[in-house]
């Protein structure tokens, strides 16, 4: 028996309290009807429906989903390549150096990634814009995907794809008709992964983003500078709630998937 | 109608199915196969069989196509099988850990080889059926592996396997997941199916009984060596050496110096003074030579009184009874403080046991009771 006691009920009010309370109070706020955004004057959806029509904030969101669902689908396809060698392929020469180098982006300061990709993309002579910026997430957000995929790749039991060759398939079909099925829910958490980094990224965005493309976080950077705006509060509460539910249903699909395997592996066991 | 003996390793016009010829396989300094050379003849059922470690393994996976020989050739049906991929062997292999595709049903998963050749739909539903009335599985055509149980999947893995009619069937550790009942009934049902296939099965194990029970002929082996390969009978009357007789069941090893007595008897003198043990062989051993018998111990008799005219007998003293219901192993120790276990076939009731713990009695066996081995 677990026992709810005082020190137990107050460690997780104060933990909750201090993770959630900066975005609760930011959620009230989106429905404040005042202009200003620390005086509370009643409830309102009007900063919604401005949020509708202001064409900046759309713009940029479609430029970030955009940039999002290329990025992240590369990134993923790199990802899993380049998780699938270092797993896969044993010793070869340079090995420790090229698994060294992939997960070297995960604690290289964004700032220096960022500047080192603008003036690699000044050099060649690619102007910037929405094709900058997917090249630019692509590149730090496949070491996630390959560091999420390789950690299932290694808990993958061989001797499956030695049994597809062994029946007559081809390196490329025992990997396209075994591994990849069997790994897939890894594929999808790693693209899922990148999806939202790329999402959120701020910093490296705004080293490669030009005039003609600008994204759903810089915007806000920008406008808050400019003082914040309950129309801003709004669009927060709007991603807030989209990640919400995109958290909750994944974690619920795989959930009920565990749920029903379980329980078909012990009506095997009965019968 | 005469029947006739399956032994076509005794007949020199035989084209073996399979042949390792001076086969070495070293991964970095360690050598797995060492020198190994071995045929394997059409419609065997042979067996490897050894200790963990002692290139078992390593051979059939050789045999696969997962690895390749370091030196020498493996040739399979008389075609050098060197730069042939797995996937272009007509060799297909059951896996240990059954390797049964998660996602796929028990029906795709037997369905799966057969995709993979120039097969109709229609032919390939007629061949998953004729596979799945082999091995039982009618029922269960649509279950995913893991809603079936181990028993049931082992059978998916041979049927999997066996799809497409395959020259050389080969099994790694087959029954190792299944508990002793069903892995005795499956060693039954996989003889049955070798024989109903005609298809060469070679396996692996470390299980000597099953090796035993379903192999035409064993191979014993260690260190990447073959020391033996003999009929299951032939490895356990007339082991080849020390290694095989210990590792095939049990047996008393007994160690003394040779000398020829007639045409082809021995004494083997084991203990000062002692009378030296008689035994016959048609090995040849010099005067003077060191010689070890080796005696099953069922083989050994066990009695009250000295009996008459035994060539071998010798007293000694009870000094543990193992009973194990259908046999008693009696543990008696000789002069010179040798311990020899004697068995005996419980055939009458406990209760009416002529022996109990610190009796005196007397061993005898006969003169070709044991082998007579040099190493």
């Amino acid at each position: 028996m677990r026992r709810f006691t005082w020190f137990n009920a107050t460690s997780l009010t104060l933990g909750f309290v201090f993770l959630y309370m900066p975005m609760v109070i930011l959620v009230i706020y989106s429905f404040n009807a005042s202009k200003l955004v620390t005086v509370w004057a009643g409830f309102s959806t009007k900063w919604y429906g401005e949020l509708v029509q202001n064409e900046a904030f759309l713009d940029a969101a479609w430029v970030t989903f955009r940039v999002a669902v290329f990025s992240s689908t590369i990134a993923t396809v790199l990802g899993t390549m380049a998780a699938y060698v270092l797993v896969r392929s044993g010793r070869f020469f340079g090995r420790t150096l090229f698994s060294g180098m992939i997960y070297a982006p995960l604690v290289m300061p964004e700032v220096i990634t960022g500047l080192s990709l603008l003036l690699l993309f000044i050099g060649i002579g690619l102007d910037r814009g929405i094709l900058t910026i997917v090249l630019a997430h692509t590149t730090f957000s496949m070491c996630y995907v390959s560091v999420v995929v390789s950690s299932r790749l290694v808990s993958f039991d061989k001797s499956l794809e030695e049994a597809a060759l062994d029946l007559g398939c081809t390196p490329m079909q025992s990997f396209r008709l075994v591994t990849l099925p069997i790994i897939a829910p890894a594929v999808i958490s790693g693209w899922l992964l990148a999806f939202t980094l790329s999402l959120d990224d701020l910093v490296i965005a705004s080293f490669t983003s030009g005039p003609s493309a600008t994204t759903l976080p810089i915007k806000i950077f920008s406008a808050v500078r400019l003082g914040v705006s309950p129309e801003i509060n709004a669009l927060s509460t709007i991603m807030i709630a989209i990640v919400t539910v995109g958290v909750i249903s994944a974690s619920l699909i795989s959930k009920r998937s565990v749920v029903r395997q379980k329980q078909e592996e012990q009506e095997a066991a009965q019968s | 109608m005469p029947q006739t003996v399956f032994a076509p390793w005794e007949n020199p016009e035989e084209k073996p199915l399979i042949q390792f010829k001076n086969v070495t396989k070293r991964f970095g300094t360690f050598t797995a196969i060492d020198n190994l050379t071995q045929d394997i003849y059409e419609r065997e059922f042979f067996a490897l069989l050894g200790p963990s470690g002692c290139g078992k393994t390593t051979m059939m996976r050789m045999l696969a196509g997962f690895e390749q020989p370091t030196e020498g050739q493996i040739l399979l049906a008389g075609q050098d099988m060197a730069n042939v991929p797995p996937n272009e062997r007509a060799v297909n292999m059951m896996f240990q850990s059954y390797a049964l595709f998660p996602h796929l049903s028990v029906w795709e998963n037997i369905a799966f080889g057969l995709k993979r050749m120039k097969m109709s739909k229609g032919e390939i539903d007629t061949r998953v059926h004729e596979m799945l009335r082999l091995t039982r599985l009618e029922r269960f055509a649509r279950r995913k592996p893991h809603q079936i149980s181990g028993g049931q999947r082992q059978r998916v893995a041979l049927a999997r396997s066996l799809a497409r009619a395959p020259k050389l069937l080969l099994l790694d550790e087959p029954l190792g997941a299944l508990d002793k009942k069903l892995r005795q009934d499956t060693q039954f049902e996989l003889m049955d199916i070798q024989e109903k296939t005609g298809t060469t099965f070679v396996i692996v194990t470390h299980d000597q009984e099953e090796a035993m029970t379903v192999a035409s002929r064993v191979a014993v082996m260690d260190e990447g060596k073959i020391i033996q390969v003999a009929t299951p009978d032939k490895i356990y009357e007339e082991p080849n050496s020390r290694y095989v007789a210990d590792f095939i069941g049990d047996v008393n090893i007994i160690e003394g110096t040779a000398r020829k007595v007639g045409e082809d008897g021995y004494d083997i003198a084991w203990a000062e003074g002692q009378e030296p043990f008689h035994a016959k062989t048609n090995r040849e051993l010099s005067d003077g030579q060191k010689a070890y018998i080796a005696i099953r111990p069922e083989k050994i008799a066990v009695a009250a009184e000295k009996p008459e005219g035994a060539y071998n007998s010798i007293k000694g003293k009870i000094v543990d009874i193992a009973y194990i219901g259908n046999m008693s192993t009696y543990h008696v120790e000789i002069p010179g403080g040798l311990m020899i276990k004697a068995q005996t076939a419980n055939t009458r009731r406990l209760a009416r046991r002529g022996f109990t713990w610190e009796d005196e009695v007397w061993l005898s066996w006969t003169l070709t009771a044991g082998s007579v081995l040099e190493e």
